[in-house]
């Protein structure tokens, strides 16, 4: 268990980042569930939103990555030497295999095409996937706005009922609708006021 | 200008919010008549659409935004937009309600909420837009997007409402947060293990690496329908719903009751359909034990939840987490006709709900309640909202020839063909559920009754009405126009039904479903 294969090795060391997301989501689960609080409550949902962002950023990582800009002169393999004529293949991203070798032939038998173009896998190999953190860009800007949203109602909801407690809100919203008395519809206008006294004989 | 048109549902609407937010300060009578030209510029898109849909060879019509397209780029670079039957259908459900709600929500909106036109128009086109483009988006990422931007317009149009409304959209924000979530994680688990996020790409990347078994992959299912199942009510998760809606400004209500729930349940049908695959979702023999269970308590709960109710507005309510039921459990049975059925019953119970709050509305602003005590002797005031509301509750129900009794026709023989009899049964239970709700309603519309069973006229009912009670009094035509063309969809779908169902069959054809018991 405590080995170099062990499950306690794989989760704290290999998986660390996986089983902090985790505690971070039950955390804001818990807190949006069960706390009585709203602004506890609107904390609990951006620590839930965070540890999905936490998640999304693992998958990104590589041990050693680097940014994925095309940068001849930092080549640690030398491999991009003859490539250097053709700054704008930075563009391009990592692709399935099969796409990168097309390319790639493609290019060798017309050097003087100047458009994007896939790099091999081996020319790739110390890019970090951007992705996932570019998808977490929006995924914040996304929380911010939910986040704006809510503080918004909690304001609404305060100044309505003077308090951000849910179970004293509840409270006041329960007082408010035994209070409410439906309208007697047939009796709201000054022309029905025949069929009302007309009830009143009855009983 | 049509090879376009997939761009122009969004462009009108989108274009169309920028401006109302732009004018609504100055002049905010404009906002209305923006707010219609857009969406009729969306349903012109969305016509084209689903005509060019339907001309194409593949039955499906792909649309790139930013020229990203998939001659020169592989599939998944670049947001592809794809229409196909299903997504274009429901599209076109998504353009044609908001369209209907948004000639009805002039006098509706400028009463509840007023001086706050520009506002409620800005968000009223981004709900659409964000709802029509979870309808056609082709990207698992984009989705989640296009879901919050739904969600977030959807918690602003609902707060716009009474103190009260503000604190059921509290409750909201909290479960829709946690269901967009849940749907973000799970999109994450088939990221990294697909290393793709367009929808067909997915699918391809399964079947190609066998990703059936993965751990990981179970995991990411689990957690986007779990989240989706949150998002469309189903019913233990279904709380913030009848609050929200409940309290919401009449055209708010008008335009996310019919929808919402509805698209989210396409979301599930695209996702174990289209992303996992048929053998992936089904073959998993858990979920299509558990879930027509859980469908049937969903459907018995909800529908005595609605007969306890003493208020139209919130019966309703209760009457989507039973409808969310239905649809839920056409999927799960797992047949081809209870796929018919549940994609028809997304489309038909669209046009019945929108129908039924459209009558509501009126009701609300005529009587200044919707509590069943104050609905005596309506119908001689107002017989055409009366006729167009009634249309809509014999639909819900299931008498031909609207609509619904069409959808719910292929739901139950879904459910026998694949031998589940238990919601067979819950459906039974349902229907007789909403003819008593609703033939009590008519009694109580109809009949000068009152809640001591007494009568207050001469002893025979409305008719017995004195004459000043009873005086004609319909509603305005901004709002029973609307009202009137919705009653008349629900009897057309219900009559060329057979159209729609072909469609729908053309599009399922590929999927090889089970035509009878899948397990």
């Amino acid at each position: 268990m405590f080995g170099e294969d062990g499950l306690l090795n794989e989760l704290l060391v290999e998986r660390f980042n996986y089983c902090v997301y985790v505690v971070l989501l039950l955390i804001g689960l818990y807190a949006m569930i069960a706390k009585n609080n709203l602004i506890k409550k609107l904390i609990g949902m951006s620590i839930f939103q965070t540890a999905i962002i936490l998640f999304y950023v693992s998958i990104g990582v590589k041990e050693g990555g680097t940014i994925p800009i095309y940068v001849a002169e930092h080549d640690p393999h030398g491999h991009h030497a003859e490539h250097q004529a053709h700054p704008e293949e930075a563009n391009a991203t990592e692709e399935t295999e099969e796409n990168a070798t097309t390319a790639t032939t493609l290019h060798e038998e017309d050097h003087g095409h100047h458009g994007p173009r896939s790099l091999t896998d081996e020319e790739t190999s110390d890019y970090a996937n951007p992705l996932p953190h570019v998808l977490m860009l929006t995924a914040i800007v996304v929380g911010v706005a939910t986040l704006g949203v809510a503080l918004a109602l909690t304001q609404r909801i305060y100044r309505a009922y003077g308090t951000i407690e849910e179970d004293a809100v509840l409270a006041a919203i329960l007082a408010e609708d035994a209070s409410t008395v439906i309208p007697d519809v047939l009796a709201t206008k000054p022309k029905r006021t025949s069929s009302k006294s007309r009830k009143a004989k009855k009983a | 200008m049509s090879e376009n048109s997939i761009a122009l549902i969004f462009v009108f609407p989108l274009f169309g919010a920028v401006l109302c937010a732009l004018v609504g300060r100055k002049s905010r009578n404009l906002c209305h008549p923006i707010a219609v030209a857009s969406l009729a510029g969306a349903l012109w898109g969305g016509i084209e659409t689903l005509r060019r849909v339907i001309a194409s060879e593949t039955n499906e019509v792909s649309y790139y935004f930013g020229g990203w397209n998939a001659d020169a780029y592989p599939r998944g670079v670049g947001i592809e937009f794809r229409a196909d039957y299903l997504g274009a259908l429901i599209m076109l459900v998504v353009v044609g309600v908001a369209f209907l709600v948004a000639i009805y929500s002039k006098l509706p909106v400028a009463e509840e909420t007023p001086e706050k036109e520009g506002p409620f128009y800005t968000l009223f086109l981004l709900q659409v837009t964000g709802l029509a483009g979870i309808c056609l988006t082709g990207d698992a990422f984009n989705l989640y997007v296009l879901i919050e931007v739904a969600a977030l317009t959807g918690y602003g149009l609902i707060a716009m409402g009474s103190a009260r409304a503000a604190a059921a959209t509290f409750n909201y924000v909290i479960l829709g947060t946690i269901g967009a979530s849940f749907y973000l994680l799970g999109v994450g688990y088939v990221y990294m293990k697909t290393g793709t996020l367009n929808m067909v790409g997915i699918q391809e990347v399964i079947t190609a690496n066998g990703l059936a078994d993965s751990a990981a992959m179970q995991v990411a299912f689990v957690f986007i329908c779990l989240g989706v199942l949150i998002k469309m009510a189903f019913f233990p998760f279904h709380a913030w719903l009848p609050n929200a809606y409940f309290h919401a400004p009449t055209a708010t209500s008008s335009l996310l009751a019919p929808l919402v729930t509805k698209v989210m349940i396409y979301v599930m049908i695209r996702m174990t359909l289209t992303v996992f695959g048929v053998d992936f979702s089904f073959e998993n023999t858990l979920w299509t034990e558990v879930i027509p269970w859980l469908v049937v308590i969903a459907i018995v709960c909800a529908a005595t939840m609605a007969l306890a109710q003493r208020d139209v507005k919130k019966m309703l309510t209760y009457l989507i987490v039973a409808e969310v039921g239905y649809m839920v459990g056409g999927i799960w049975v797992y047949n081809y006709y209870g796929f018919i059925g549940s994609i028809f019953h997304i489309i038909s119970d669209a046009c019945m709900t929108l129908c039924l709050f459209l009558g509501v509305g009126i009701i609300l602003r005529k009587r200044r309640t919707t509590h069943f005590d104050g609905l005596r002797g309506l119908f001689r005031k107002m017989p055409f909202t009366m006729g167009g509301f009634f249309v809509g509750g014999f639909s819900i129900i299931g008498l031909p020839p609207t609509c619904g009794f069409f959808s719910k026709w292929y739901l139950i023989t879904g459910g026998m063909l694949a031998e589940r009899w238990e919601y067979m049964v819950a459906l039974m239970f349902s229907t007789m559920v909403m003819v008593v709700l609703f033939f009590r309603l008519i009694e109580r519309i109809h009949l000068a009754v009152t809640e001591s069973g007494e009568n207050i006229g001469h002893g025979h009912g409305d008719l017995a009405l004195p004459e000043s009670e009873t005086f004609f009094d319909e509603a305005h035509w901004t709002m029973l126009v609307p009202l009137l063309l919705s009653a008349s969809v629900v009897l057309v779908i219900g009559i060329f039904n057979q159209d729609i169902v072909n469609l729908i069959q053309d599009f399922l054809e590929p999927f090889d479903l089970p035509k009878g018991t899948g397990r």
